[in-house]
């Protein structure tokens, strides 16, 4: 099982919790079972959402592995200059 | 990648060699967008509405398309319906439909044979306007009977009862941030302010559009980002991706600002309806201050919970920026940047993007993090000052290092920001004695930094030497940096290895030059298909002595084999492979595609002292010193020319640059003469400290470098005035105006 720690202002669409525990192996599997588990995440993630595991701050790869047990945060995709 | 994989000791990593376009700059044969021409090519001109906020009753181009020589006028109404999203605010921004959002917003466009006669016909096309209430400060824009810029624009993020202007809510945090505030010795709470500011490129936007109505077209363009330009223009005229060709020129700076477009689509749909032939749309000044993307201004409240020794112990960001007209200004970033140098038990970060009636913000140089680092280190100045305690002791008190939680979430991989403070603490700067009206500030800054969707591919020429595509535009030194690590992994010397900065069609996706990534990813990418290259010719070589391809390395720019037991046969070199290699197989390339992992974060320490003019509230930057962390510095010369360009921007913004709005609604400050960027005769000489903490997710250590030195200027500009003054300044900019009414404040009480 994985431990995703959503953003604060994500309580009211997964009933107050900002720790979700889903299944999945990847990055893109992650969010998918996000969006199972609280269908009102979709379109917070459609908008664009980064994963940071074990620190990493992951964009725009779904395939990216998501190892069992480690620290998962959901993240608003990052804009640079 | 393991941290034993980052090489050590390079021949040419980390030496100061020839800039690769510096002829071409000191000579003017240097190709930038305005110079670029075609046969038969058009001219165009926009027409921009001087109403901040107005409904267009009627557009009516009888009158200039009456002109000889006019051959186009196109309005929203020749550009596709049905676009959502960030598609339709880029639609609505290059070219307003049923309103016009702020000054400067275009209208019209219109292409004709000549500039001048295009300019002419640009004013001959009637608006008529109704004339609709507006509102221009982001604090003024979430009142409750603030204008209503765009009924409806809010999207999933907002909670019910916002303030209509508010389009999007940000909250995270952690930890109970009340009982860290009763916890603390001394808390504090304070509310800053930050002007919008320009990049400040001194090219301004340029490019030459062709489109026929075949709908293939191709574009020459100014930007850090030609697969961005030629997507974003693809979807805003209804066109094929691929059928569009985009060749970036050479850039004149962007700094974020070149990674979207404003006027680019419009040369193509100028020449669409002019038959086919190029349309050159060129900027003034005036438009690119007017209807480009300078970043936002922001409004935000602060608190801090400190103990007596400065152990922080909770901290509270509420942070509200407008971004224009649309959504998009970077409050995020600027809450996850605020507090990123510290340890916090208990964060909270709360942000309101809102719409005010402004140009649409662009990325600027770390996007949001240096306003967050303005309330955030001039509030722990502040409070050190308070507490008697040393900048630097009490930042290294609370230091965030490798494995500690990030204030926005994650823990931190391997990072400088130690070894950038203890630096900071022995340099020489730091410890000059001050005169009188003078005054010293610290301030710390972070960026995550990036990596992106990053294409390359590099090839073996004949006689050994080698070329390297890339798709990130060369505005900070990409070019040099790339050649030497190329150079470096292939044993050759850097000047038999170009690299040049290709167009759409020769390459995948790539993502623009934009943060900080061109020498992280793409250097990467080079790296990883330079690998590539060098694995094929060993094969080659293992070949032609008859020997398994694993038992031949590569080292020094030749093949040989990897041990005594592989064979004995003489080094085969790099040219001897390269020059056969028509007759052993064929071409010698290596490519590669994908989104490079193992970012690196960073993070910079400034130091300056300050001079203030008490008679008439001038500061004069005495001395300014930059310490970061560039994890390797590829090539020094470029690495410490981002870290002054970093703090004089960030001078810039702190002490003069600022959009100066009227009660009409209408920028009063459209030009470089009343919108003041520093120049040279401004500054002293920036001192810089490159740290080495190599990241580990890189080949040869490198983080990115080019944002993370604009994120600490305004603080420390800010608590260097308070040094000098004994008043703080919480309003950007720190004009001569403001400082000498905050000092003369100070005198009546």
């Amino acid at each position: 099982m994985i431990e995703v720690n959503l953003w604060s202002g994500l309580r009211h669409v997964t009933g107050g919790a900002t720790v979700v525990e889903v299944e999945g192996a990847t990055v893109g599997a992650v969010l998918d079972a996000l969006v199972a588990a609280h269908p009102g995440l979709a379109p917070f993630i459609e908008a664009g959402v980064s994963l940071a595991v074990d620190g990493e701050i992951i964009t725009g790869d779904r395939f990216a592995e998501v190892p069992d047990g480690a620290e998962v945060f959901l993240m608003q995709r990052l804009k640079g200059g | 990648m393991a941290k034993d994989d980052v090489k050590q000791a390079y021949k040419l990593v980390g030496t100061r060699v020839l800039r690769p376009d510096g002829l071409d700059k000191v000579t003017g044969r240097a190709r930038y967008g305005a110079d670029f021409a075609m046969p038969g090519m058009l001219y165009g001109a926009v027409a921009r509405s001087p109403h901040a906020h107005a409904r267009i009753v009627s557009i009516d181009a009888s009158k200039a398309l009456a002109l000889d020589g006019v051959k186009a006028v196109v309005t929203r109404a020749d550009l596709p319906e049905g676009l959502t999203g960030e598609d339709w605010n880029l639609q609505e921004n290059a070219m307003a439909g049923e309103v016009a959002l702020y000054d400067g917003h275009a209208v019209a466009a219109v292409a004709a044979t000549s500039a001048l006669l295009a300019k002419d016909a640009a004013r001959l096309i009637e608006v008529d306007y109704e004339v609709l209430p507006h509102v221009t400060d982001v604090d003024e824009a979430m009142k409750p009977d603030a204008p209503v810029i765009r009924p409806g624009a809010a999207d999933h993020t907002v909670p019910d009862g916002m303030p209509p202007n508010v389009v999007k809510y940000f909250e995270f945090g952690r930890g109970d941030v009340e009982a860290g505030f009763a916890q603390a010795d001394l808390v504090r709470e304070r509310t800053y302010r930050t002007e919008a500011t320009h990049q400040g490129y001194i090219e301004p936007q340029a490019c030459v559009g062709q489109l026929g109505s075949d709908g293939k077209g191709e574009m020459w363009v100014t930007t850090q980002g030609q697969w961005y330009v030629r997507k974003m223009c693809a979807d805003l005229l209804g066109l094929g991706v691929a059928q569009l060709r985009v060749t970036p020129s050479e850039i004149g700076g962007g700094f974020g600002g070149k990674t979207t477009v404003f006027m680019e689509p419009l040369s193509l749909a100028l020449s669409r309806k002019a038959g086919g032939r190029p349309v050159k749309l060129v900027m003034d000044r005036a438009e690119v201050l007017r209807a480009t993307g300078p970043t936002a201004s922001a409004s935000m409240d602060v608190k801090i919970g400190m103990k007596a020794d400065g152990t922080m112990t909770a901290a509270r960001a509420e942070f509200r920026m407008q971004g224009g007209a649309f959504p998009g200004s970077p409050v995020n970033e600027a809450l996850e940047c605020a507090f990123a140098p510290y340890k916090l038990a208990a964060v909270e970060h709360i942000g309101y993007d809102v719409l005010a009636n402004r140009p649409k913000a662009a990325a600027y140089r770390a996007p949001g993090a240096p306003m967050g680092a303005f309330a955030a280190e001039s509030l722990i100045d502040e409070m050190a000052r308070e507490l008697g305690l040393d900048p630097i002791e009490l930042r290294l008190l609370n230091v965030v290092e490798e494995g500690d939680r990030s204030s926005y979430g994650p823990k931190f991989k391997r990072i400088g920001l130690r070894e950038v403070l203890e630096a900071t603490k022995v340099h020489p700067n730091f410890s000059v004695p001050l005169g009188p009206n003078q005054g010293r500030g610290v301030a710390t800054g972070f960026w995550f930094n990036y990596n992106g969707d990053t294409s390359v591919s590099m090839a073996i020429a004949e006689d050994g030497t080698a070329q390297v595509a890339v798709g990130t535009p060369d505005i900070g030194g990409g070019r040099a940096s790339i050649g030497l690590m190329v150079a470096e992994t292939l044993g050759v010397p850097y000047e038999a290895v170009r690299i040049n900065v290709v167009e759409t069609g020769a390459l995948g996706i790539n993502e623009p030059t934009h943060g900080s990534r061109a020498t992280f990813a793409t250097g990467k990418a080079a790296v990883l298909a330079t690998e590539q290259a060098t694995r094929e010719m060993c094969r080659r070589a293992a070949a032609d002595w008859g020997i398994d391809p694993d038992a031949v390395e590569w080292v020094e720019g030749a093949a040989q084999p990897a041990g005594p037991n592989a064979g004995k046969f003489p080094p085969m070199s790099i040219a001897e492979i390269a020059g056969n290699m028509s007759n052993t197989g064929g071409p010698i390339a290596g490519h590669w595609e994908g989104v490079p992992r193992g970012v690196g974060a960073s993070f910079g320490t400034h130091v300056a002292d300050v001079e203030v003019d008490p008679e008439t509230g001038r500061v004069t930057v005495l001395r300014y010193l930059v310490v970061q962390d560039a994890g390797r510095a590829i090539q020094p010369d470029y690495v410490e020319g981002q870290y002054q360009g970093g703090a004089v921007q960030g001078i810039g913004w702190a002490l003069n640059e600022g959009y100066v709005y009227g009660a009409d609604g209408r920028l009063q400050n459209a030009g470089f003469l009343d919108y003041r960027i520093p120049v040279a005769s401004d500054l002293p000489m920036i001192d810089t400290v490159i740290v080495e903490v190599p990241n580990p997710g890189h080949p040869f250590g490198v983080r990115g470098v080019g944002e993370t030195g604009i994120t600490p200027p305004l603080p420390a500009i800010a608590n260097a005035v308070a040094a000098a003054t004994g008043v703080r300044l919480a309003d950007l900019p720190m004009n001569p105006p403001r400082v000498l009414a905050a000092i003369r404040s100070r005198m009546d009480d």
